[in-house]
């Protein structure tokens, strides 16, 4: 974070050549919206993402020229990263925004606290009324087992490869957990269908679906603990070994510690992907509008699956729609107030780097 | 002028010196780490089960599949296994697949090495805060939110787009349009870059922060701007952990399911236009095939799963190999 | 070390802040009774129900082409019966026939009867017996437009057959232009949507088609949209939601769909006037069809060529699938007392609010003859 500080001080400096005012990427980007604009209303041109497009590739290209000229090529093609950088931000920002904003305006609509703590009982998809309390329960425990299950063992494996894995186990996992990034969730739930419910013969239930969950959560969970614990630098490891630290000791105290932030960003990141599940989900735990606070026996609700069909089989009725947004906004409340939480103990826990 | 090369970079050497081999082994005796190596190892090994059951299932259920098409299943451009004789091929399926997550890492992988860039080396600090923030938040919508937005807010704003790639770039033939709703390959690609996008971005973020702060400083010594100090050795030590990042992404993108089910116009042939509404995704086909299809039908939806598996598979293996190579050629981490 | 002691009263405050919230969520959740729901045909048919000795919970998936219906039933069964608990899960017909004969379910529903091998497969769960099909509700398919200015249009088999064929590719073609005489038909590209996912309404649109204009429509009829060409979209709702969307557009969907100003096209028959596509024209095509299941089975072969007054020819029949004998002891009751219900004549009569239309008397008298027999 430091680095914006510090090189903010480098221009200016009495030993450059003539440098362009402070103002000067504010003036071209206005300059360029002003022109896209401009041309897009000449041409004809409706759509907002087109007047955007143009006024973005004139910002890059004018902050470059008038760079180039008065400032020297180096400098330009620095001022051309620069104004990429923020076309990229801005690009990017658009179209999320705009998600966020939609969730939140059409989800507001039916969110109260009744919603929050009913089921959807007897009400049928059509009419209003109803709620999620059932959908949040399944949700939590199907995302919670799975995230019990494959986080312990996601990140044991991840640091067998680290810290222990040479040799062909390590090079077969390595491997595998490629190919178990590669599952399309509906296969994971066909896997676990025809193994639990077909050939087991267990019924149709909350962990069911965890275990499914499980096989998306566990690579994602390994490869991204992976790369944040090599980045964890050897001196740290061989300052602790030095002491006399056995290597778990130093693994548990100093490695993960190091790493933790980066670590909970991953599992994070697992269980936003697992929670947004609706394929497996529904061939494994199923539906009920009724609640059930039992993982382990008969069909639960959970939230993604919620959204779906409430979207798909509502024949259009507004009221439907409406509910699948405000599902919607409070899943990504929930998997919020998760990464928050994660984020802050990550930050207390990590030790203090210097940075 | 690799300024990485000149100092010890963290990650974490693939052969140790000997000496430290030495010591893990003797480390090993003491109870504590025999008890920590046999539980890491054993994750790894159930790891290897689970995969070593799903392959075997995967496999043993396409092979029945296939036994029983009577067309070439990788060359056919139809999907009925019901049919009599039964004739399906993922032809237009791998065609799509890989033409829409080409697109969608076209477009995401330089925009989110950006704003990872911005975030950590542009942006004010209170904003990039801000900025990471919520992007991290936006990793964790689910896709189904993006299919419902995809369909109810960004195809319709679509529209003058398209026909604004058809005037000026019609000529090429991939990008002409014969009109209909915007729901071809090209939508679900800038659809699957927008839902790949924070994945990205997250990871590629973690790792430039990590970029030790000696390089940046001692660059910037040398009187490098800006860029150039990124070039010279914020993006050489993050490559792999770019090269990483988009894999992750990648391999949503090629698995997502809802939202492309959700967004496309499929029809079974290939479009020489990537304008044109039609062709299909393996993940897409799967889900909106799945419910209805009898016995056979499953089987050979399993079959396509497979191959997407490998496809996955073989991504994965190119962009492990060029990590691989990175690191020979900068010789950082020996 | 004092900072860091403060940041794990931090953590753990957090902690429990979220258990205690986590436990008061519990507290206060409930299942929504529908209190504020209790509609008077729901109060009405509350003292015809035989709830007999039915509890617990009955899991049943398939059809949802039916889903609406079913949600309404299930409705007024559970103000009558609250004892029992009823699932039904709309995963598609396949699906649910595929979840009936693993023994997950205690019944399936299903847009198309079972085929020989799907009978032969059900005796393995119904212990000396087979299943059954029993047709519970009449679903008419609308065809859907968006033409702004044209209200109504009427269109024939043969006319639908070549736009959903891409033969007819503009709203003022000759072809619609002499079915519709008065209506301003616009210089407009028709955009013909059909259903990417595998549906039975699809299999039932383009079996009317190949049984009304054979010489146009030359695929066969399946779950799967065999013609070549043509936009599509996922579920009835994807469908609705496009037509709604794109000028132009024409696509067919179960009635309850065609709501939010979606217009319909009406049908011209063998009748001298156009149908309009409603419940009770539904019914008046479905008193055509025939009884082809043997034994108990009521599996029904529609008319798709009615030439009676008023009769529209588009419909589907969705079946409750259940074992004729056998049926597991625990579900059984539950089961029987809620086919009772949806085959009486309070059943059937709540299917029109729906959208949906009742079976003719000479064959729902059938079912619960059936029902009543179920073991």
């Amino acid at each position: 974070m430091s680095h914006a500080s510090l090189s903010d001080k480098r221009p200016g400096s009495s030993l450059r050549g003539a440098t362009l005012p402070k103002w000067f990427p504010w003036a071209t980007a206005a300059g360029s919206i002003v022109l896209g604009i401009g041309i897009s209303a000449v041409a004809g041109l409706d759509s907002d993402i087109q007047w955007g497009l143009i006024a973005a590739i004139l910002f890059v290209l004018g902050s470059y020229a008038i760079a180039a000229k008065v400032e020297g090529r180096r400098q330009a093609k620095d001022r051309v990263a620069t104004s990429l950088v923020w076309v990229a931000f801005i690009l990017a920002v658009v179209p999320l925004a705009s998600l966020i904003w939609e969730t939140v305006r059409r989800g507001v609509k039916v969110l109260d606290g009744y919603f929050l703590t009913h089921s959807m009982g007897i009400v049928g998809d059509k009419e209003p009324g109803g709620g999620i309390y059932h959908a949040i329960i399944g949700t939590l425990e199907q995302v919670g087992l799975a995230a019990l299950i494959s986080v312990p063992i996601g990140v044991l494996t991840a640091i067998y490869l680290v810290e222990y894995g040479r040799g062909k186990l390590a090079k077969a996992v390595t491997f595998f957990v490629d190919v178990m990034t590669g599952i399309p969730s509906i296969v994971a739930g066909l896997f676990i269908l025809s193994l639990w419910i077909i050939t087991f013969g267990m019924g149709y239930s909350g962990f069911a679906g965890s275990m499914a969950l499980t096989i998306l959560m566990l690579p994602v969970v390994v490869r991204s603990t992976e790369e944040m614990l090599k980045l964890v630098p050897n001196e740290l490891r061989e300052a602790s070994l030095a002491l006399g630290v056995p290597k778990w000791r130093t693994i548990l105290k100093v490695v993960l510690p190091t790493s933790i932030g980066g670590i909970t960003t991953g599992v994070m990141l697992a269980i936003a992907r697992i929670a947004g599940e609706t394929a497996p989900v529904l061939l494994l735990v199923w539906v009920t509008p009724l609640i059930n606070t039992n993982p382990f026996s008969d069909p639960q609700a959970s939230l993604p699956v919620y959204i779906y069909l409430q979207y798909a089989n509502s024949g259009g009725a507004g009221a439907a729609y409406d509910r699948a947004w405000a599902a919607a906004l409070v899943l990504i409340a929930f998997i919020m107030i998760l990464n928050m939480a994660a984020r802050g103990i990550a930050r207390w826990k990590a030790p203090k780097t210097g940075r | 002028m690799d300024i990485s090369t000149n100092t010890t970079a963290p990650p974490l050497p693939a052969q140790p010196p000997a000496a430290e081999q030495k010591r893990a082994a003797r480390a090993t005796t003491r109870p504590g780490d025999r008890i920590f190596l046999g539980l890491s190892r054993g994750s790894g090994i159930f790891l290897l089960v689970v995969m070593a059951a799903i392959a075997v299932f995967l496999t043993y259920r396409a092979a029945v599949a296939i036994s029983k098409d009577e067309a070439n299943f990788f060359t056919t451009f139809e999907w009925n296994p019901t049919g009599s004789p039964p004739m399906f091929g993922i032809a237009v399926l791998a065609f799509g697949t890989i033409v829409s997550s080409i697109i969608a890492m076209a477009i995401a992988v330089p925009v989110s090495v950006g704003i990872a860039l911005f975030i950590t080396h542009y942006a004010p600090r209170k904003l990039g805060g801000v900025v990471a923030y919520v992007i991290d938040l936006l990793a964790a919508v689910p896709s189904i939110v993006y299919g419902l937005w995809g369909i109810l807010v960004l195809v319709p704003k679509l529209d003058g787009l398209y026909g604004w790639l058809d005037d000026y770039f019609g000529w090429t033939g991939i990008l002409s349009w014969q009109g209909g709703a915007p729901r071809s390959l090209f939508t679900v690609g800038i659809l699957l870059a927008i839902m790949i996008l924070p994945i990205i971005t997250n990871v590629s973020r973690e790792v430039f922060r990590q970029v030790p702060q000696m390089h940046e400083e001692a660059a910037l010594a040398l009187g490098a701007t800006r860029w150039e100090v990124i070039r010279m050795s914020v993006l050489p030590f993050g490559r792999s952990g770019i090269i990483s990042a988009s894999m992750l992404g990648l391999g949503r993108a090629l698995g997502e399911t809802m939202a492309v089910a959700m967004v496309l116009s499929p029809l079974f042939d290939i479009q020489v236009s990537l304008l044109d509404y039609g062709g299909g995704t393996f993940a897409q086909n799967i889900a909106s095939k799945f419910n209805e299809a009898n016995p056979l039908g499953r089987d050979a939806l399993i079959a396509s799963g497979l191959v997407l598996f490998v496809i996955t598979l073989l991504v994965n293996g190119a962009a492990r190999m060029i990590i691989a190579r990175r690191k020979e050629y900068s010789g950082a981490n020996a | 070390m004092k900072l860091q002691r403060k940041n794990r009263l931090r953590a753990l405050s957090l902690g429990a802040v979220a258990v205690s919230s986590a436990l008061a969520l519990t507290a206060c959740g409930s299942d929504e009774a529908g209190t504020e729901g209790g509609d008077s045909s729901a109060a009405a048919t509350k003292s015809n129900i035989d709830c007999g000795d039915a509890k617990g919970q009955l899991q049943a998936s398939g059809s949802s082409a039916q889903k609406n219906a079913v949600d309404a039933w299930i409705k007024a069964y559970r103000t009558a019966c609250p004892e029992v608990q009823i699932n039904y899960n709309p995963t598609g017909s396949g699906a649910g026939i595929t979840a009936f004969l693993q023994g997950q379910t205690a019944f399936a529903g299903s847009d198309s009867a079972l085929d020989s091998e799907e009978i032969a497969e059900s005796k393995k769960v119904c212990t000396d017996s087979q299943a059954v099909d029993l047709p519970m509700v009449v679903g008419p398919i609308a065809v859907g437009f968006n033409v702004t200015g044209v209200d109504t249009l009427t269109l024939d088999a043969a006319t639908l057959a070549k736009i959903f064929d891409g033969k007819i590719t503009n709203w003022n073609d000759e072809a619609i232009a002499k079915l519709n005489p008065d209506a301003k038909l616009p210089d407009l590209k028709i955009q013909a949507f059909h259903r990417s996912d595998e549906s039975g309404t699809t299999e039932n649109f383009t079996k009317y088609l190949k049984a009304a204009a054979p010489k146009d429509w030359t695929y066969e009829p399946e779950k799967a949209w065999q013609a070549k060409g043509g936009q599509s979209a996922n579920g009835s709702s994807g469908v609705a939601q496009q037509v709604q969307q794109t000028p132009g557009a024409i696509s067919y969907m179960e009635l309850s769909y065609a709501t939010d100003g979606i217009k319909t096209v009406d049908i011209k028959t063998e009748a001298a006037e156009p149908v309009k596509a409603t419940t009770e024209n539904a019914t008046k095509s479905i008193t055509e069809a025939k009884v082809v299941g043997t034994g108990k089975d009521l599996a029904l072969e529609l008319n798709y060529t009615p030439s009676a007054e008023g009769a529209y020819p588009i419909t589907l029949v969705t079946y409750e699938i259940v074992c004729e004998k056998g049926n597991k002891a625990e579900t059984l009751p539950a089961t029987k007392s809620f086919l009772n219900y949806i085959a009486s004549e309070d059943g059937q009569a709540q299917l029109s609010d729906a959208g949906y239309a009742p079976i003719p008397d000479e064959i729902i008298t059938k079912v619960r003859e059936t029902v009543s027999s179920l073991s």
